[in-house]
């Protein structure tokens, strides 16, 4: 067993894991943070997106080891103050979801996309979510969704934790 | 006064915990002692299964049972088939497999352990000795009698033969100028929906109630099913689909696993949890289309279709789940496509095959029967050398309604069409001719353009209850409580497409409330009047439609409540934006509702509250349709297909949301370029799944989707009184012959005709490459 501690949507959490426990697992089945998302077995389709250290990775494909000492933002902790971030608002208003199962990794990929590329292009746009399989939506209204969400934020301050 | 919202692109009331991650899937519905259970599974297509060794796991600690075949699979009754075609065969389905295994991934044990990591550790350690024997894969040589037989006790792989269609086609050809000829694969394609299936089983001894928390799309179906086979009193299962990821027909379904956790959560006195991991998703959920088809069509040299056959072996995999046999006949019914063909014909040899088992995937069955007559009028006006666009005008019907429905030669009345009115449309979104000049252009600049257009109609809003197996009904009780919220309970069971919100929309318009007073709860047995479910693009057409003559029967209570409380006869009261009228007075819709519970000032003859029950039965199915126009250009070096421009115009009748309309359909466009260039499931030579991860099935990626223009025409459906056709599943009707003929297309001056799916680049480089071997 391994001693981790993990600072997880602003709570510090002491935890002792086994060192093959992957980090999506820790997130949901230790800290019952369910909204990130388990989607397959490859690593290829970014349900599990979350932030580690500001950079979005698929949680699935790093262990809860490796997150030591981090800080990590899930979907859970995106709305700051029961404000939904722009990206979230985004998608709501652009109907960039269906049944929801993609939609939090998508939205942390999302984040990440525009706090490297405040000004994306369509192109940007799809390449940078390729990593985020989405089989409802056929990617339109995200895409719509996420020039949105660059709009807002150019116009406002993200909020602090994405 | 309040504007209608019926017809407007609001927001979805789903989504704020969808976008916050506080949605309740089945994994994350967390009960305390919950055991995790693992399943092994066959790692050969076709073998006897010679011994099963648990003793290892069943050492394990931390793993409380496993169950093999032997144990359990006499215990639990068959996984159920509900569709009956005269004369077919059913190998029995036991929930693990005994004595044989029929496909790779066919369950053989079970272990249940305190977590997933144990379980999935002991599950590494049963030993099975598997004796392998000759697989049978392909479904046209499985019907050879030559073929080593995969169900002895069946003695043939043919499930059963079947046609239909009316009209002498054998006149129909012989009275044709000329015959065209093609041989038509639809290749087996994995639903992937994002979210694989999942159960949660809990049982309490004491009130002697079992709950199920599973991934479908079919809860009060799925609950009759598994009581049966377990024995199980169906009143006392309570079943409930959480918040469902995806589904697109990989959940309309009854599944071994499903019932295996009832089973083991009674037995170990324990909740019990099996969520499925994404390979054994691509091995054990049903698999879609699954057809070899050989087509003929007879046309006059004007163009004039005479008659259609079409001749298919139909892939069932080894066995039946729970539609599995009736998908091809969904393929009969739609083979006159949009068009006037006087004599059709279908010859089903439906076969058995050592692959996972073949069921409905969005448009089941009936993308095969579009794609077939969308190929063959593009053979003809090949033939013919006619435009694409000419020999499809030239054998429609003229638009039709209610007064002079469609008849064609498969039986069917279409309920209304304007089929030129959608292509016309599209064909301006396109400028069709000028496309057709610069393709021209292009052409002779050495540059490979292609256009395809497809025309489509689909039969769905499933359907009159004599053609569906459980029952094509649906229902909906509506409720206005006494603070005026009102609570829709709906038999439909959503899984992305919105009907919290449309349902709401509906209501509120006819209530004269807000969306926001309006919640629908669906999914919860325990909860919700017996419903059918949500699959063949029904929910609104026919849940909607129920929802909808519910509240017209709340209307009609409400009004003389109102009467009576004015102290007016109810003929003189109308009702407009939430208020009940009569000569100058008027009561609101909240006073009304409070006082029917309070019921102090009620008619004599009347019952307190405000609830109505609707069951509603649709006469008919309904038909939408549309135009689809690709354009691609191929990359003359690489073979590679870029979409330069996508148009599509559907009718679905009447949009009570034009966004979630709009996600549907491109939703659905997407699974069709899926299938016309990317996805193919494959079984190699001896029946292993190579394509049984996401790194090689390859479901469409943003970057590789193109922009999709979407317009549409409205033509009512008269089957229900809204007018609503329904949409789930059109765009993955008609896109695929859309972008299939694109391609074809742009090779056509080199002689090509016809391309088999998925198109892939480098089968495009080699016809290039020939035809520059034999230029040089």
């Amino acid at each position: 067993m391994k001693k981790i501690s993990v600072t997880v949507n602003g709570t510090t959490h002491q935890s002792e894991i086994e060192p093959r426990l992957l980090l999506v697992h820790y997130l949901r089945d230790v800290l019952g943070l369910t909204g990130t998302h388990v989607g397959c077995e490859t690593s290829l389709c970014g349900a599990c997106t979350v932030m580690v250290d500001g950079q979005a990775v698929k949680s699935c494909t790093v262990l809860a080891a490796q997150a030591d000492g981090s800080t990590v933002t899930t979907i859970e902790g995106l709305a700051a103050g029961g404000t939904l971030h722009p990206v979230q608002q985004a998608f709501w208003e652009h109907h960039g979801l269906q049944c929801g199962y993609c939609t939090p990794g998508m939205i942390m990929a999302t984040a990440q996309i525009l706090q490297r590329n405040p000004d994306p292009s369509e192109e940007e746009i799809r390449h940078g979510i390729e990593g985020n399989l989405c089989r409802c939506t056929g990617y339109q209204h995200i895409v719509q969704a996420v020039q949105c969400a660059a709009k807002k934020m150019k116009s406002q301050p993200a909020p602090a934790n994405s | 006064m309040a504007e209608k919202v019926v017809g407007k692109g609001i927001k979805r009331t789903e989504d704020p915990r969808l976008i916050q991650g506080l949605a309740h899937y089945v994994d994350d519905i967390k009960l305390p002692d919950t055991l995790h259970a693992v399943f092994v599974r066959s790692i050969y297509a076709h073998a006897r299964i010679k011994k099963v060794d648990v003793a290892a796991a069943q050492k394990t600690p931390g793993v409380v049972a496993v169950y093999t075949g032997n144990d359990i699979s006499q215990k639990i009754g068959p996984v159920p088939c509900g569709a009956a075609i005269p004369d077919m065969k059913q190998p029995d389905h036991r929930v693990l497999a005994t004595d044989k295994v029929y496909w790779v991934g066919h369950p053989i044990a079970v272990v249940f352990a305190e977590n997933k990591y144990i379980a999935r550790d002991a599950a590494d350690k049963i030993e099975v000795d598997y004796e392998e024997l000759p697989v049978v894969l392909d479904e046209e040589k499985a019907a050879d009698p030559k073929s080593p037989v995969i169900h002895e006790k069946i003695g043939s792989n043919i499930a059963y033969k079947l046609t239909a269609g009316e009209g002498d086609i054998e006149a129909a050809l012989k009275a044709a100028d000329k015959i065209v000829r093609q041989k038509i694969y639809h290749k087996r394609l994995a639903p992937i929906a994002m979210e694989g299936r999942g159960v949660l089983a809990r049982y309490y001894p004491g009130e002697q109630e079992l709950t199920l928390w599973t991934s479908t799309q079919i809860p009060h179906l799925a609950r009759t099913q598994i009581s049966l086979m377990l024995g199980f009193p169906e009143n006392k299962l309570r079943l409930i689909a959480p918040e469902v990821g995806g589904g697109f027909g990989s959940k309309l379904n009854v599944y071994a696993e499903e019932a295996i956790m009832a089973y083991a959560s009674m037995q170990l006195g324990r909740p019990v949890k099996w969520i499925e991991g994404r390979r054994e998703n691509m091995q054990g959920t049903i698999h879609g289309r699954g057809q070899v088809g050989y087509i003929e069509i007879g046309c006059k040299k004007d163009g004039t279709i005479t008659g259609f056959r079409y001749n298919v072996f139909a892939d069932m995999g080894s066995y039946f789940q729970l539609l599995t046999p009736a998908i091809p006949t969904l393929t009969g019914l739609m083979l006159s496509g949009c068009y006037k063909i006087p004599a059709i014909q279908m010859n089903v040899t439906a076969c058995f095959t050592n692959k996972m088992s073949t069921d409905a995937y969005r448009g089941a069955g009936r993308p095969e029967a579009t794609y077939v007559i969308e190929r063959a009028m593009d053979l003809v006006a090949a033939e013919l050398g006619m435009d694409v666009v000419e020999v499809r005008r030239k054998n429609f019907p003229e638009p039709f309604g209610a007064e002079n429905p469609f008849k064609v030669a498969t039986g069917l009345f279409y309920d209304s069409g304007n089929y030129q009115g959608a292509l016309d449309k599209a064909l301006k979104m396109v400028d069709y001719t000028k496309l057709r000049e610069e393709q021209k252009k292009a052409r002779a600049a050495g540059r490979l353009i292609g256009v395809g257009v497809s025309t489509y109609v689909e039969i769905c809003a499933m359907g009159p209850s004599p053609a569906l197996p459980a029952g094509g009904w649906e229902s909906a009780t509506v409720r206005i409580e006494p603070t005026c919220k009102v609570t829709i309970l709906t038999g439909a069971s959503p899984h992305g497409q919105g009907q919290e919100t449309s349902f709401s929309q509906i209501a509120a318009d006819e209530l004269g409330v807000t969306v926001n007073d309006c919640t629908v709860i669906h999914g919860d047995t325990a909860v919700v009047q017996y419903g059918i479910g949500t699959f063949g693009s029904r929910a609104t057409a026919v849940g909607g439609t129920a929802v909808y003559l519910a509240l017209q029967k709340l209307k009609v209570k409400a009004t003389g409540m109102a009467a009576h409380m004015l102290g007016v006869d109810a003929k003189t009261v109308t009702f407009d934006d939430g208020k009940f009228t009569s000569g100058g007075k008027s009561v609101t819709i909240q006073e009304v509702a409070l006082n029917a519970h309070l019921a102090k000032n009620l008619p004599a003859d009347m019952e307190p509250g405000l609830s109505a029950t609707t069951f509603f039965e649709p006469k008919n199915f309904t038909f939408p349709f549309g135009t689809h126009i690709c354009v691609v250009e191929i990359d003359p070096e690489t073979g590679e297909i870029q979409i330069q421009r996508y148009i599509a115009v559907d009718d679905c009748g009447k949009v009570i949301n034009p966004l979630l309309v709009h996600g549907q359909i491109h939703g659905g466009i997407v699974q069709s370029l899926g299938q016309a260039l990317f996805e193919e499931v494959v079984y190699d030579e001896q029946g292993q799944l190579i394509s049984g991860s996401l790194m090689d099935y390859a479901v469409p990626k943003a970057a590789q989707v193109p922009w999709m223009e979407l317009d549409r025409t409205e033509t009512p459906s008269p089957v229900n009184p809204m007018g609503v056709k329904g949409v789930g599943e059109a765009g993955s009707i008609g896109a695929t012959p859309a972008i299939v003929a694109a391609v074809v297309d742009a090779l056509a001056h080199l002689g090509v005709r016809h391309l088999d799916m998925p198109i892939k680049p480098e089968h495009v480089w080699n016809i290039l490459k020939k035809n520059k071997a034999g230029a040089a």
